[in-house]
């Protein structure tokens, strides 16, 4: 929580399946803690992905696979669609990623990513492509992520994009700052609001 | 020119922030017991009290089980939950519906039928499907629990703003149509993200000639289109269904409500981001085949086949035809089913009661059928005890459950085992959503009863 971000350079986790739903990163069984336990949520991650139903670790999933790892998670297209549960970006961020990239988030999980100081970076169908098929070809790829400058680079590859991300959320994550501090200096505005309203 | 979105929206506007989002006001935020104790434990951490407690409402309905609920729960972790949300509204003065109490059920079916849901209002609570309360004519959208949080603490919230998008259904539906029928209907076009950075309005004949309770199903789905909501502008059958509602204003206020709301409609010349027509005489009754809302089908259909698709779109179609047991290109019709789920903030309304009791009434549960029909509040129970769907509904072997989401996303004890299959009413069939393991298959209510009586995926018209 509030961990300041600034620039990420580091590997990838490449998981390369479209319409990834909330309750696939975190099943709704686990969702009973009345607490924020990033490490309870990061331990279940993906849980019936990463599980078999016995319990066992299913080592066909990539988070078992040493191969790969890194704070970037990059997934297909429509990544975190579904129940609005911000214990999936609990769940991300208690795992140990700091940035997630795809080609389409859903629009409130993305909300949820950016209020848990987790970056989800939009890059073109292009770009995602490129980018998994350098992962495969050497699981050391290094992704570089500057939120200062706006830009992500595949190393392998030495290509950028830039994505966007409003300069208000970027002041936000770069001096881990939250919305409630903002909104909380700003009552005065919300009383007079109250009172002019018809 | 502007859309009915617009209108609700810029009356809400308390500032827009330098190069940011809009800081927006909120009347009304829905607690309940899953999304919102981390909230209030970040108020206490910042020695905050809620700003304008009279707003919001909590209730409990994702956890509670659907029998025996005036004793204790007996899942310890639910039972901490929901005793959590009691505690935490007691503690920060807030409105508090708890379990046995006559207005405890979902949220999203508790709020317009008390009259808590108003046209022209902002709405908000920590669960996608507030999108529901779009259908009364108001901006309704699902947040996080940090956005949860941000109303508590100022009853604003910062947000960017949608882009604008109409849906027009001209037409009548046809026999055996239900709104859910429309929803999957609209999903299986559109796609899981469709509509995602939309706010939807729905228009046309088709969606003017559904009841309160339809309309309500139709905008509870916008979600699964990736909408941030979906609206209907109100008319007669809003102002109707208000009425008399015990939150709803009375009297002199009435009249002055009702003249705002009869201006909540978008005007002639508005200008939408996105234009969308579908024509109500191509809708059939729908079921889904795959892990997620968007993979439907008419009934009478086969599965798709993965001609034509990317790799990455194949690998996803494959992996989910193969977690549902299915082939592609095969058809549904007369396939076994295990389960039958009637209820949820999508279909567990008056009206999905009585579509499920017309085809019942008559007839006899299979007797390879495990059936829930889990009314969406106490206020829905009481109605079907009045009109009389209690005893044809168990004269044809159903029993009548109590309230809450149940089976829907099975935190309770209604969980549908690995394997089997379950025609849902519900909202969500990804993987493992109705307990691990489970295989889902969402339909309307009258699809729901048609598998329910002859125990496989039978056409809901073949019985009418």
């Amino acid at each position: 929580m509030k961990q300041k971000f600034d620039i990420i350079a580091s590997t990838c986790v490449p998981l390369p399946l479209e319409n990834v739903d909330t309750d696939q990163i975190i099943p709704a069984r686990f969702l009973k803690a009345t607490t924020r336990e990033e490490k309870f949520f990061g331990d279940n991650l993906f849980r019936d992905w990463r599980y078999n139903p016995d319990g066992s670790l299913n080592k066909d999933f990539v988070l078992n696979d040493p191969t790969y790892g890194g704070q970037i998670l990059v997934a297909g297209k429509n990544f975190g669609s579904g129940s609005s549960r911000e214990h999936a970006a609990w769940a991300i961020a208690g795992y140990g990623f700091r940035v997630v990239v795809s080609s389409f988030f859903a629009d409130i999980h993305k909300n949820n990513e950016l209020n848990n100081f987790v970056l989800p970076v939009v890059v073109s169908e292009g770009f995602l492509k490129e980018l998994f098929d350098s992962i495969y070809a050497d699981p050391k790829t290094e992704v570089v992520v500057n939120l200062p400058a706006q830009t992500i680079t595949n190393k392998a590859t030495g290509k950028s994009e830039t994505f966007e991300i409003n300069a208000y959320k970027k002041h936000c994550l770069m001096n881990g700052l939250d919305d409630i501090d903002f909104l909380v200096e700003n009552k005065d505005k919300i009383e007079n609001f109250e009172r002019t309203r018809s | 020119m502007n859309t009915l979105f617009d209108k609700i929206w810029d009356a809400h506007v308390v500032q827009t922030v330098e190069d940011g989002p809009v800081q927006l006001y909120i009347d009304r935020l829905y607690c309940h017991e899953v999304t919102s104790p981390q909230a209030f434990a970040g108020m206490r951490a910042r020695g905050l009290k809620c700003f304008r407690p009279e707003r919001i409402y909590c209730m409990p309905d994702h956890n509670t089980p659907t029998h025996d609920q005036d004793k204790p729960i007996e899942d310890p972790v639910s039972k901490a939950q929901v005793d959590a949300l009691a505690k935490n509204a007691a503690d920060f003065g807030l409105a508090h519906f708890g379990m046995m109490d006559k207005r405890n059920g979902i949220i999203h079916v508790v709020g317009p039928e008390r009259g808590l849901t108003l046209p022209g209002m902002t709405i908000v609570c920590g669960d996608s499907h507030t999108s529901t309360h779009g259908a009364m004519g108001a901006v309704a959208f699902g947040i996080g629990t940090s956005e949860v949080e941000m109303v508590m603490a100022s009853q604003c919230i910062l947000q960017s703003r949608p882009k604008t998008m109409r849906i027009t259904i001209d037409g009548k539906l046809g026999k055996g149509v239900t709104a859910k029928d429309v929803a999957l209907y609209m999903m299986s076009k559109m796609t899981t993200s469709g509509a995602t950075g939309y706010f939807v309005e729905y228009a046309g004949e088709a969606i003017r000639s559904l009841t309160m309770e339809g309309r309500l199903t139709l905008c509870n789905l916008s979600i699964e289109m990736g909408a941030r909501g979906g609206m209907i502008a109100p008319d007669e059958v809003t102002f109707e269904y208000i009425k008399g509602r015990e939150y709803a204003p009375k009297g002199e206020e009435w009249d002055k409500a009702l003249a705002y709301w009869k201006t909540l409609k978008s005007d002639d010349d508005a200008v939408f981001d996105k234009e969308v027509r579908y024509d109500a005489a191509d809708i059939q009754p729908m079921i889904t085949y795959g892990t997620n809302p968007g993979m439907g089908m008419a009934i009478t259909d086969c599965i798709p086949t993965v001609e034509g698709m990317s790799e990455v779109e194949k690998t996803s179609f494959e992996k989910s035809l193969n977690y549902m047991g299915f082939e592609p290109g095969e058809p549904l019709l007369g396939k076994k089913v295990d389960y039958v789920f009637l209820g949820a903030c999508t279909n567990g309304r008056i009206e999905d009661f009585r579509a499920f009791a017309s085809i019942a009434k008559g007839r006899k549960k299979a007797g390879n059928i495990t059936a829930w029909l889990v009314p969406g509040s106490w206020m829905v129970d009481a109605q079907i005890r009045q009109e009389g769907l209690d005893k044809i509904l168990e004269e044809a072997g159903f029993e009548i459950r109590q309230p809450g989401c149940s089976a829907c996303l099975a935190m309770n004890d209604d969980k549908i085992p690995a394997g089997k299959y379950a025609v849902s009413t519900s909202n969500r069939n990804f993987e493992g959503r109705q307990g691990p393991g489970s295989r889902t298959l969402l339909a309307g209510p009258l699809t729901a009863a048609a598998a329910a009586v002859t125990g496989v995926i039978t056409d809901p018209r073949t019985l009418m």
